[in-house]
């Protein structure tokens, strides 16, 4: 279909559009959020150095303090770590992999969680208190547990060799199957009501599948929460891979993530090198705070309670 | 005899009952049986080629429950359902379903919000197969909106863009795209304003007439179904208690219940007659009266009627279960 003309003038009216012009922290937010996944998505063109390029690395530029303290190069402008490698760089690459993984778990999350909560909600009996049942055990345990469990279980079930090339995959599945329950709980709920709807019915006259029904019907109409839970939980997510990686069962020092990046500068803490590790947590708190503050001004905007 | 000659529907003593008992673990700690709420008891009816077959009652008579049990949004708990002489039930009779479509109540929540209303128009044509392509599914749709009283331009844009009673006419243009013989309307004007109830009851004959449809119409509004109804059913507490001809209905009422109903129409030339209101309450569904379950508000009761269940009787052309009127009290 041709595009309305006036569409412009349309969005710009969007109740939606109003509230994002009449918050500036979100405006910000929005601004900061857009910063870091740019810095992040085109780090390869954008960050000063190649941090993963052996042959550009030199030990003697190892711990170069911030460009602005005395002995800092204008070349590092957050300093350099243990291995010569520029800190600005090694975060963008870092914030690249932490933004994949988050996003990508998100994606599996959701998937999963509605999925299963469509199928609760709209199929019911025994099939709803199964899956909810698992629902209620699994929210008995935190989160960053459940990551761990799967994430032990993996390591020890595949073979030692893979487990580097393998760990993003793993990660990203650990951290999905620890948030579904969210999902499924909020689809489920939105489906009983909708499943008694009237249109429901129709589709049932007319002699759709249950299928059909519970994807052309019901599921368009319970997006709405997920979008809601899915921009808050990028940065749960993300911080839940920070964590892992910090732990050292996440990503390797190879494919460092803000997490194995902090974890890795922790170590030169005490010992004065304090930007190692300080800078990727400052860009971990910026890009967590900016997706958070994002989702709760969405949550809000799209509450008609709170209009 | 002649195939044609056939009422198109049989309703033929059908029950259905709703468990509406606790969970199974309070009934276990609370020692509680399972309780059963039996919303349609025992009703037979037939609905004849091209006419229009009223049920009127009370709410929570279980007229809804025996438009869904035909449509088959709900199973019979016991008796059949017959659709041109083949029970619904049997195998294969699915197809017989793509013969009947359903009209909602709430013209609000009986159209997908997130579809375009040429989608929701054009859903059963695509689901049936009835066009052999995309063209010939918009062609339809356009005729459909054009013959309900919309334009073909209507279909781009989504319900709530829609009144209440254009809402219904995009409802009723759905319901017609499946090329079905039979429609079920279950109160389809009763969430409309007066004005625009008249109009939608205009389009509804007006497609009757031309399109030879037969209509299962479900109201509680007495007013109405004088309008529409050839033949006007009256349910009470799940069990049907008078059917005839809406002439002699409204004119000469036979059951002690529909004289009530009746007798509770506002009528501008009657002000300052005396009328005898509406007594009592409905009794609970799920505890009903023994014998007949009109006896705790019926003038005529005696102790048979508190005893006995009535039987339905023929009286001319109408048929009539209670026991005054077999006895000739009444």
């Amino acid at each position: 279909m041709a595009v309305a003309p006036g569409w412009w003038r349309r969005a710009w009216d969007h109740d939606l559009a109003w509230s994002f012009r009449h918050s500036p922290v979100t405006i910000v937010a929005a601004l900061l959020t857009l910063a870091c996944f740019g810095a992040a998505i085109f780090a390869p063109w954008l960050a000063p150095h190649d941090p993963f390029d052996l042959a550009s690395l030199n030990l003697g530029d190892a711990f170069a303090p911030p460009a602005w303290s005395a002995g800092g190069q204008a070349r590092f402008p957050l300093g350099t770590d243990d291995q010569g490698r520029d800190v600005l760089s090694t975060i963008m690459h870092g914030a690249r992999i932490s933004l994949g993984v988050g996003l990508a778990a998100v994606a599996f999350s959701a998937l999963l969680g509605v999925s299963l909560g469509l199928l609760s909600g709209y199929v019911g009996g025994r099939l709803d208190a199964f899956i909810m049942r698992v629902a209620d055990i699994q929210l008995s345990f935190p989160a960053i547990l459940i990551a761990l469990l799967v994430d032990g279980v993996a390591r020890v079930a595949l073979p030692r060799e893979t487990h580097d090339s393998i760990a993003i995959p793993v990660l990203i599945f650990s951290i999905g199957i620890s948030g579904w329950v969210q999902y499924a709980r909020t689809v489920r709920g939105s489906t009983l009501v909708e499943k008694n709807r009237e249109y429901v019915q129709a589709a049932r006259v007319i002699g759709r599948s249950r299928f059909a029904i519970m994807l052309h019907h019901v599921l368009p109409n319970v997006m709405g929460p997920v979008l809601v839970i899915g921009t808050i939980h990028v940065g749960t997510a993300i911080i839940t891979e920070a964590t892992l990686s910090f732990l050292g069962v996440g990503l390797p020092p190879t494919q460092p993530s803000l997490g194995t990046l902090i974890r890795v500068g922790n170590d030169f803490l005490f010992s004065g090198e304090w930007w190692i590790t300080v800078f990727p947590g400052l860009a971990l708190i910026v890009l967590v705070l900016s997706v958070n503050l994002l989702g709760d001004w969405l949550r809000d905007a799209l509450n008609p309670k709170l209009r | 005899m002649d195939r044609d000659n056939l009422p198109l529907l049989r309703v033929l003593e059908v029950s259905r009952d709703f468990d509406v008992s606790r969970p199974w673990l309070n009934r276990l700690l609370e020692g509680t049986q399972r309780q059963l709420l039996r919303a349609v008891d025992g009703v037979s009816l037939a609905v004849n080629r091209g006419e229009t077959l009223a049920l009127v009652g009370e709410s929570g008579c279980g007229k809804s429950t025996v438009a869904r049990l035909i449509v088959g949004l709900h199973a019979a708990s016991q008796g059949r359902i017959e659709f041109d002489g083949i029970d619904l039930a049997a195998p294969g009779a699915q197809a017989l379903r793509r013969r009947m479509q359903m009209i909602f109540q709430d013209p609000y929540a009986s159209l997908n919000p997130r579809w375009r209303v040429r989608d929701i128009v054009a859903e059963p044509i695509r689901v049936l197969k009835l066009a052999a392509s995309e063209h010939e599914v918009a062609a339809r749709v356009a005729e459909l909106l054009r013959q309900v009283g919309l334009v073909a331009e209507d279909g781009e844009k989504y319900p709530h863009e829609f009144s209440g009673g254009q809402r219904q006419r995009i409802s009723i243009a759905r319901a017609l795209s499946g090329n079905p013989e039979f429609l079920v309307c279950d109160e389809p004007t009763s969430a409309l304003d007066v004005s625009v109830q008249a109009q939608i009851l205009n389009l509804m004959t007006d497609l009757q007439r031309g399109l030879g449809l037969t209509y299962l119409f479900i109201s509680h509004n007495l007013a109405v179904v004088s309008h529409i109804a050839d033949r006007v059913g009256v349910m009470y507490l799940g069990r049907l208690v008078e059917l005839a001809n809406a002439e002699d209905l409204f004119v000469q009422p036979l059951h002690p219940y529909t004289r009530m109903l009746l007798d509770a129409i506002p009528d501008l030339e009657m002000s300052g007659k005396a009328r005898t209101p509406v007594a009592g309450e409905v009794p609970n569904p799920l505890d009903p009266p023994a014998g007949c379950a009109f006896h705790p508000r019926c003038p005529h009761a005696n102790a048979r009627c508190r005893r006995e269940r009535p039987q339905v009787i023929v009286q001319g052309d109408a048929v009539v279960a209670c026991h005054a009127v077999e006895e000739r009290r009444l």
